[in-house]
């Protein structure tokens, strides 16, 4: 639908694996950053 | 299609006569060339009305949500998958119905068969084949393969999938080679590119909402996009909300879709609303081998879980 397929990401982490988690965050957010920000399917609200 | 109107009448007739169902739902003259309006007939009177033709474009199945009575309708292949669908969602029990089943041959496009012409279109006849369109200053006659509605094209059910009786002989079933080129296009796109096709898709959209009341699938008490509390979608016509009504309803049809395109004959702004149901429908096929509606024996992809279901997606 137009959103980069880089913004998704789907992973299992219990809440045990605290280890796994702050891997995934990591790599999740480097993979973001590759695409920079999002401004598609954004709401624009005029204060 | 005389002779399916004549044969619609006369089990219809036969049906209320016997009181074997309280009313039967088919369609009847539209009040413009080119339209069926859907018609419910309670007497055999009534049933006279009933007609067949290259128009019945809408889903009747839409009319049976949560109805009590016993129920004659009048179905062609993707009415009956819509029926099942409803049946297997507990909207309707199977009891309840009697199917008229309507072999179809497909039904044509009006928004194609318009754009032939200059003027407004002030009469319609059909044959087997051929339809034939009168404007105030012309007669055409048209193939009517030349002017099939987009989903009739690539349809492989054409036949009902149940029924109780049937208005004709079994028609042949088309062979597609490939049912998903459409879906392939827009796949192949980058995201901008897809980004700008759905955003010209909706240009026109104006938030009428004719697409999901048509469609057999929408029947929740209250639609997401009509709550208020919490409110999910912006009222507006913010391009921002345009889409996330899209989109969401297009998720809620995922592998519950049967294609039949009432979304898009609904639509007076000619937007193509199956360019989002269709992806859906490719990944279920592609996925869990699964099409929508054509069975009561197995439960949907998406309401059942098995070990071996595909997560490669999932890290
Ligand atoms: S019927 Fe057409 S105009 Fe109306 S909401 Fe659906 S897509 Fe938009
Ligand atoms: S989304 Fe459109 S094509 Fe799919 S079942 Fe609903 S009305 Fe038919």
């Amino acid at each position: 639908m137009g959103i980069e397929k880089e913004r998704l990401h789907f992973s299992w982490i219990s809440s045990a694996e605290a280890t796994k988690f702050v891997d995934v965050v990591k790599e999740v957010t480097q993979i973001v950053e590759t695409v920079g920000p999002n401004n598609k399917l954004v709401k624009k609200i005029s204060a | 299609m005389d002779s399916y109107t004549t044969k619609i009448r006369e089990l219809s007739a036969n049906l209320l006569k016997d009181e074997k169902v309280d009313f039967i739902i088919g369609f009847k003259q539209g009040t413009i060339p080119m339209a069926a309006s859907p018609h419910i007939a309670k007497t055999s009177e009534q049933a006279e009305q009933f007609i067949w033709d290259n128009n019945c474009r809408i889903n009747l199945a839409n009319y049976l949500t949560s109805r009590k009575e016993k129920i004659g309708i009048i179905a062609k292949g993707c009415d009956c998958r819509n029926i099942v669908t409803h049946i297997i969602e507990n909207k309707i029990k199977r009891e309840q119905l009697h199917i008229i089943g309507v072999p179809c041959n497909g039904m044509i496009d009006k928004i194609k068969v318009s754009s032939l012409f200059d003027e407004e279109i002030t009469g319609y006849s059909e044959t087997d084949e051929v339809i034939t369109i009168k404007t105030l200053s012309d007669e055409k006659n048209i193939n009517k393969t030349e002017v099939l509605k987009s989903n009739c094209m690539t349809c492989t059910h054409r036949n009902p999938v149940i029924y109780d009786e049937l208005v004709a002989d079994l028609v042949e079933e088309q062979q597609i080679e490939d049912q998903f080129s459409d879906v392939r296009l827009i796949e192949e796109m980058t995201a901008d590119e897809k980004w700008n096709h759905f955003d010209n898709l909706l240009k026109n959209c104006i938030r009428c909402y004719a697409c999901r009341n048509a469609c057999p699938l929408c029947y929740c008490p209250t639609c997401f996009v009509d709550e208020s509390g919490p409110q999910w979608v912006g009222k507006g016509q913010d391009p921002t909300d345009i889409r996330t009504f899209h989109y969401l309803r297009a998720y809620h049809c995922a592998g519950r879709c049967t294609d039949c395109g009432a979304c898009v004959e609904a639509c007076p702004m000619d937007i193509n609303v199956r360019d989002f149901t269709r992806k859906l429908n490719k990944d279920s096929l592609e996925i869990y081998g699964w099409e929508a509606g054509l069975t009561l024996e197995q439960r949907p992809p998406l309401d059942t879980f098995t070990p071996d279901d595909p997560n490669d997606f999932i890290k």
